[in-house]
């Protein structure tokens, strides 16, 4: 040590500039921080306002006021027909469509029946399937009206629809409510029509069979690698693969899919069963990382101490080391079984992007999701789709959420307990 | 001390040229040793000396390394425990462990002593089992503390509270032997005393081994005493005698702190 130098100078100017230089780098960071903060604070901001503006609008719809007089123009069926399975089309066949579009023409002049949807004789139908008294008399009925109506109703229009629409209002025959088909009905070529329905049970199906073979197989490949596999080359090559094929983009998943379990298989194509078993080809590595990650950081002193009171390895894993890494395994399986739920690629070659205009009955039957409806519409020309595009985003946005809140919930539950 | 002055006539467990080995290297060099059945055995020796491996050799718990390898004989009641026939999961019940850092289970008192217990069908039903757990909880002397706190969790407890459920853990399931590798490392000078004290009331019940890098505490609670030196067993004895009146040189330089 060279003692000759002088002391160091504590106080001096170039200590000075030294501190002041550290303060303002550290406020810097913070400021950048925040910064980063609201900025993304703000994105999502924008994204549920503007999602919310406008999707708000498409669970509502139009409708106009047709009085339908049945003694003047008479469904002519026999009414014991109506609790047969075939009554949807025994009364399609007596003409109701024709009535209602010849009460719409009487009662709101000529060209009436344009201004109701084409497919609202549909709403009539149920009607009088409840309630066959209806066949006797003359009601009023809220019909959905057609989907330029119920656009220049929202937006307000101009020319000769404009002037129609207005004097409907004027004479208080149009009401707005809340649209019930779009949440009872699969996709329609009619917007009035067109329902969130069929593709969400598709979604929930297809998550459900994707979970049901991913989780399990997942945290099991997961268990196993880590509490009973040695280490040699062939778990550190499957370990490897097991990473790249996360990073593998999920149209490959789709070919795959299409290759083995349609062409190969020859499964229920564009179905939930297909599209589950696709989505979980997926997920399950996700999901083995993170249960693998999960497991390890559970500590080795509870394996000690579970093993010196005489439990066989598979007691260690079922009593202490799952249970302590479950919060891990369910986070990870979570964001895994999200990413699955706004997936649309992998689907789109399983055939999920056909028009699917009926609920799916089961897994098996042809359905479609979520995103894949949300392609499908914001695609279509009809004006009257828009809104729709945004009602199913925010269904989507809304399932999603409650999925990662029950697994916070169940997070925090299971956490609670050690 | 009367025990001193007894041989060993009945050792509990019996090792006879054991070799320990992690891959290519040999932490334990042809060690022999008998374990008293009424007596506290304790190893004592400088870091790495080994002492740990050995102990963890006479319950098996080196079988979860997967690089460890041993040889040798190592007996229980004159069954080779290292044999086929054994089975590892009894084998570990009957002697116990408790490790140096202390080891709860995340669940409530109760269940950490129950655990043991139950995976081995101890208790048919839940009066037995309150009676299995409350009297390994007093022998371990830690039921005054925790009588009602049972559903409370076994971590939430001090070290040296936990340390003692840990014996009580061990204790529960009624073991023949109780390894103890340096269970005073991590705790406070009043812990340890009750620690100490809690081994000379378990003397005679249980066969205790008890791994410890605090001559003193060697001293203080064992009958016999083994000094270890890079794998090697240097000298066995009883413990007044390698404490004063050492045979090999090298004993002599650790007691008297030369290294170590």
């Amino acid at each position: 040590m060279n003692r000759q130098t002088a002391p160091t100078d504590w106080k001096g100017s170039v200590m000075q500039s030294r501190i002041a230089k550290r303060y303002a780098a550290e406020r810097r960071f913070k400021l950048f921080g925040l910064g980063a903060v609201l900025l993304s604070g703000a994105f999502l901001a924008f994204l549920l306002f503007v999602m919310v503006g406008n999707g708000a609008r498409g669970f509502m719809y139009t409708h106009v006021a047709v009085p339908v007089d049945f003694k003047a123009m008479p469904l002519t069926i026999d009414t014991a027909r109506l609790g047969d399975a075939d009554a949807d089309q025994v009364i399609a066949n007596a003409g109701l469509a024709d009535i209602v579009a010849f009460a719409a023409d009487e009662a709101l002049g000529a060209d009436g029946s344009k201004l109701i949807s084409e497919n609202a004789w549909k709403e009539v139908r149920s009607a009088i399937k409840d309630d066959p008294e209806l066949l006797n008399g003359k009601t009023v009925f809220e019909l959905p009206a057609a989907s330029e109506v119920d656009i220049a109703a929202k937006e307000g229009a101009k020319g000769v629809l404009g002037a129609k629409v207005d004097a409907l209002e004027k004479d208080g025959k149009l009401s707005t409510g809340i649209h019930w088909p779009f949440f009872r009905n699969a996709d329609a070529t009619d917007p009035a029509v067109a329902g969130i329905w069929g593709a969400l049970k598709g979604s929930v199906l297809t998550i459900f069979i994707a979970f049901l073979i991913a989780f399990p197989t997942g945290v099991l490949a997961a268990l196993y690698l880590e509490e009973y596999a040695p280490k040699n080359r062939w778990t550190d090559l499957i370990e490897v693969s097991i990473n790249n094929l996360a990073a593998v983009p999920s149209i490959i998943f789709g070919l795959l899919a299409l290759a083995v379990f349609i062409n190969w298989f020859g499964l229920c194509q564009a179905s939930p069963l297909v599209g589950g078993l696709t989505l979980a080809l997926m997920t399950m590595p996700v999901i083995v990382i993170a249960s693998r990650n999960a497991i390890k950081s559970v500590p080795p002193s509870i394996r000690d101490a579970a093993l010196g009171v005489g439990a066989s390895p598979v007691q260690v894993v079922f009593h202490h080391v799952l249970p302590l890494a479950l919060p891990g395994i369910l986070t990870g399986t979570i964001i895994g079984m999200a990413r699955a739920l706004g997936e649309t690629a992998p689907l789109l070659l399983v055939g999920m992007r056909a028009f699917i205009g009926d609920v799916p009955g089961g897994i098996c039957s042809p359905s479609t999701v979520l995103p894949m409806q949300i392609f499908l519409w914001s695609d279509e020309v009809d004006r009257g789709f828009v809104e729709k595009t945004s009602a199913a985003i925010i269904v989507l946005l809304i399932v999603l959420l409650s999925m990662n809140a029950f697994a916070i919930y169940l997070r925090n539950k299971f956490e609670k307990r050690w | 001390m009367t025990q001193d002055d007894l041989t060993i006539t009945d050792p509990k467990m019996k090792a006879h040229g054991v070799d320990v080995f992690y891959g290519e290297k040999q932490a334990i060099k042809n060690v022999s040793i008998d374990v008293g059945t009424d007596l506290v055995t304790a190893f004592i020796g400088p870091s790495g000396c080994g002492k740990s491996t050995f102990l963890r050799s006479l319950n098996r718990m080196n079988d979860t390394v997967a690089s460890a390898r041993v040889t040798g004989q190592i007996t229980l009641d004159g069954e080779d425990i290292y044999a086929p026939s054994m089975d590892v999961v009894q084998l570990r019940a009957r002697v116990g462990m408790v490790f140096q850092k202390p080891n709860p289970f995340p669940k409530s008192i109760y269940d950490n002593v129950g655990y043991g217990p139950r995976i081995h069908g101890l208790a048919p039903n839940k009066a037995d089992l309150d009676v299995i757990v409350e009297r390994a909880l007093v022998r371990a002397g830690l039921w005054d503390e925790v009588k009602d706190r049972l559903a409370e969790s076994g971590t939430a407890l001090s070290g040296g509270q936990q340390q003692r459920l840990c014996i009580a853990r061990a204790i529960a399931v009624d073991p023949e032997v109780i390894l103890m590798d340096e269970p005073c490392s991590a705790l406070d000078p009043i812990a340890t005393a009750k620690i100490e004290e809690l081994i000379h009331e378990l003397r005679g019940k249980y066969a205790i081994v008890i791994v410890t890098h605090n001559m003193q505490q060697a001293a203080r609670v064992s009958q016999r005493t083994a000094f270890f030196h890079l794998g090697t067993l240097v000298e066995y004895g009883k413990t007044t005698d390698i404490f004063t009146n050492p045979k090999q040189e090298r004993t002599k330089d650790y007691i008297t702190g030369r290294y170590g």
